[in-house]
């Protein structure tokens, strides 16, 4: 597991290593989907924001970022980067694994270095450096904490997104670590990860149980639904209702001290620029990165939150 | 509903009797209320009833504008985009005048929203009629075109509307006027308007003329361009009106804001006995339409019965019994 101080110590080494870049530039092609909702938002504000600090820090290195709004143009962009210019380097979130994994196979045929982020492709034999966030680790995380606060019991209400591995992953976490403790799942339902989905059935759960001590929502968009409608209900039972991801405006409340969502669990989408700064280390400082990271969830509290705030991101 | 009486009424001018197809989604209604309660009592409480009615009213008062549009002949798919958009452009008015006008931004903004929405309206109404466009495909178009301006807009993240306006807006999704909340109190008084209009003026029965027979209210000397795009503007005006109740929800416009309501609508309008060909508009049909679809979305959290997996289907199952019903009791 790769920690903070790793990447310090990385970045430093990559910094150094700019005084001696070559006059012919490298370019980093970073493919990425364009931003059609919050998560995917961050992830393009991060890759733009690393793109202008390496281009910055290495005269030597190019980073292009190209967003796509579907599978089929990301791999028209794959095959628009690749003919037009030599790339060193590409960085890429993939739409989907099936129909992504040919055309980057293709990239890496002319000597690219790849890197994958979040989503694998069909074949890792085709990724140099894979980096990816923890969804079970974020469902079990914010399980965690709940067993621990509420002393292993309590009336549980929960809101998943939409029907995908994302989902089922952090649906499994969750469910797992409970397991074995005296906390009840009364209700589980779809809500899409919509915030006015989440506020409709969050009303209806309301209406239905007498009695609900904590509510997880597996993204933060849908915890934005769930505090509203708990805020009309006037409930005031409700101890904890937590969500995930890492959306500026919770992790506002984490360090605000709020007492209803005192922690968040991050899948941040800045592991985009983990990604696209790892790669520029290797092609600059020679430095070792091929492997697969994996970052943690680690709870957001009070202490911690300032690290994971971006008041200038869209998410 | 009581507004029964007063289009059973109104219908009996003219045929002296109430056919199945006009009762048929207020039967539904009573039907599904009546299933509601044996599955789970709690269905029937004030609070239950009050939240799921207050959160359908955005749906009809879209679709009380898509039952001009329909009837006239027409279809509008980019209704759920155009709440956004409007949304978007509300919010970003409210916030940017926060400041120099305090309070006063809150009504500037809701002018804003319903002259963006009529100029919405007017859009989608001139390429369909002027452009001789496909009303499917002009609208398809203006859907992807509205929706990319709303993701534009808000970096594909969100759009928080001022924090000192917050409050002060809020009243106007969760508060009450005599005990009933301030959107159902909208939506009535939208749906009341435009019943008078269908049924009771010149221009409602152009819109059902054009939308039944296109040459004939032509040779009538009636003017399909502005009867069709007048429909669409009162579509715009709706939507306008829906959003300004929607923002003080949640108080954000995101690019998922309105995802596929168009569908919830044109369903809706359908339950309600308009039909989509066009000819003849049913404005009290698609205010039950449109709760009926309300209801069951709840009614399937109530229920333990149904497996998370399979909301959808059995979604799809009522409200297609719920037709044939309407169909063979003709």
């Amino acid at each position: 597991m790769w920690n903070s101080k790793w990447m310090a110590a990385l970045a430093l080494g990559a910094l150094i290593a700019a005084g001696s870049a070559h006059a012919q530039k490298k370019v980093v092609a970073v493919s990425i989907p364009a931003a059609t909702h919050g998560w995917t938002a961050g992830v393009v504000y991060h890759a733009q924001a690393a793109a202008k600090e390496v281009n910055k820090a290495f005269p030597g290195v190019e980073v292009v970022v190209k967003t796509s709004p579907s599978a089929a143009a990301q791999v028209s962009a794959l095959e628009d980067l690749s003919a037009s210019r030599n790339l060193a380097a590409l960085v890429i979130l993939p739409f989907s694994s099936e129909e992504l994994t040919g055309p980057v196979k293709s990239v890496k045929g002319k000597g690219a270095f790849i890197t994958v982020v979040d989503r694998g492709l069909t074949d890792p034999g085709v990724q140099d450096l894979y980096v990816a966030g923890d969804n079970i680790a974020v469902g079990r995380n914010t399980a965690k904490y709940l067993v621990d606060k509420m002393g292993g019991k309590g009336n549980l209400v929960v809101l998943r997104g939409i029907p995908t591995v994302i989902d089922d992953e952090r649906i499994k976490g969750f469910q797992d670590t409970l397991k074995g403790t005296e906390m009840k799942v009364l209700d589980i339902q779809y809500a899409n990860w919509n915030s006015d989905q989440a506020f409709k059935l969050m009303q209806d759960y309301l209406a239905k149980y007498p009695k609900i001590d904590a509510v997880w929502a597996n993204d933060d968009d849908m915890l934005l639904g769930v505090l509203e409608a708990i805020k009309q209900s006037g409930r005031k039972e409700i101890k904890f209702a937590l969500g995930g991801n890492g959306m500026k405006e919770i992790v506002k409340k984490v360090m605000d001290g709020d007492p209803v969502t005192p922690v968040e669990t991050p899948y941040p989408p800045s592991m985009i620029k983990t990604a696209i700064y790892m790669t520029v280390a290797n092609l600059t400082g020679q430095v070792p990165v091929r492997g697969a990271v994996k970052l943690d969830a680690p709870l957001i509290t009070r202490q911690n939150a300032k690290e994971y705030y971006f008041p200038d991101s869209p998410f | 509903m009581s507004a029964i009486p007063h289009h059973a009424g109104l219908r009996a001018e003219r045929e002296f009797a109430v056919s199945w197809t006009e009762a048929g989604p207020f039967l539904a209604l009573a039907v599904l209320l009546a299933v509601g309660y044996l599955i789970n009592p709690d269905f029937l409480s004030a609070t239950n009833l009050s939240n799921v009615v207050t959160r359908s009213a955005f749906i009809v008062i879209i679709a009380v504008g898509a039952t001009f549009v329909i009837s006239s002949g027409g279809l509008d798919l980019s209704v759920g985009s155009m709440a956004a958009f409007v949304t978007g452009v509300m919010i970003m008015c409210m916030n940017g005048m926060a400041g120099g006008y305090g309070g006063w931004a809150i009504p500037i903004g809701m002018a804003v929203a319903l002259a963006v929405g009529l100029l919405c309206g007017l859009l989608n109404g001139v390429i369909v009629t002027v452009g001789r466009i496909e009303a499917f495909i002009a609208t398809l178009g203006t859907m992807g075109i509205f929706r990319a301006l709303i993701t534009y807009m808000s970096d594909g993240g969100t759009i928080p509307i001022d924090r000192g306006l917050r409050e002060a807006y809020r009243p106007v999704y969760f508060g009450t006027v005599a005990g009933v909340p301030i959107p159902i109190v909208v939506a009535a008084a939208v749906a009341l308007a435009a019943a008078f209009v269908l049924y009771r003026t010149k221009y409602g029965r152009r819109c059902a003329a054009v939308g039944a027979n296109e040459e004939v209210a032509r040779y009538s000397g009636i003017s399909i361009v502005k009867t069709r795009t007048i429909a669409y503007m009162i579509q715009g005006a709706c939507v306008a009106i829906a959003a300004i109740c929607y923002v003080p929800r949640l108080g954000a416009a995101t690019p998922t804001t309105g995802l596929l309501w168009e569908l919830q609508v044109i369903t809706a309008v359908v339950i309600g006995g308009t039909v989509l060909r066009g000819g003849k508009g049913r404005i009290w049909g698609t205010v039950a339409g449109a709760v009926v679809l309300e209801l069951i979305a709840n009614l399937m959290v109530l229920s333990d019965m149904v497996s998370e997996y399979l909301v959808g289907a059995v979604q799809g199952v009522i409200i297609i019994v719920a037709m044939l019903i309407q169909r063979f009791s003709k």
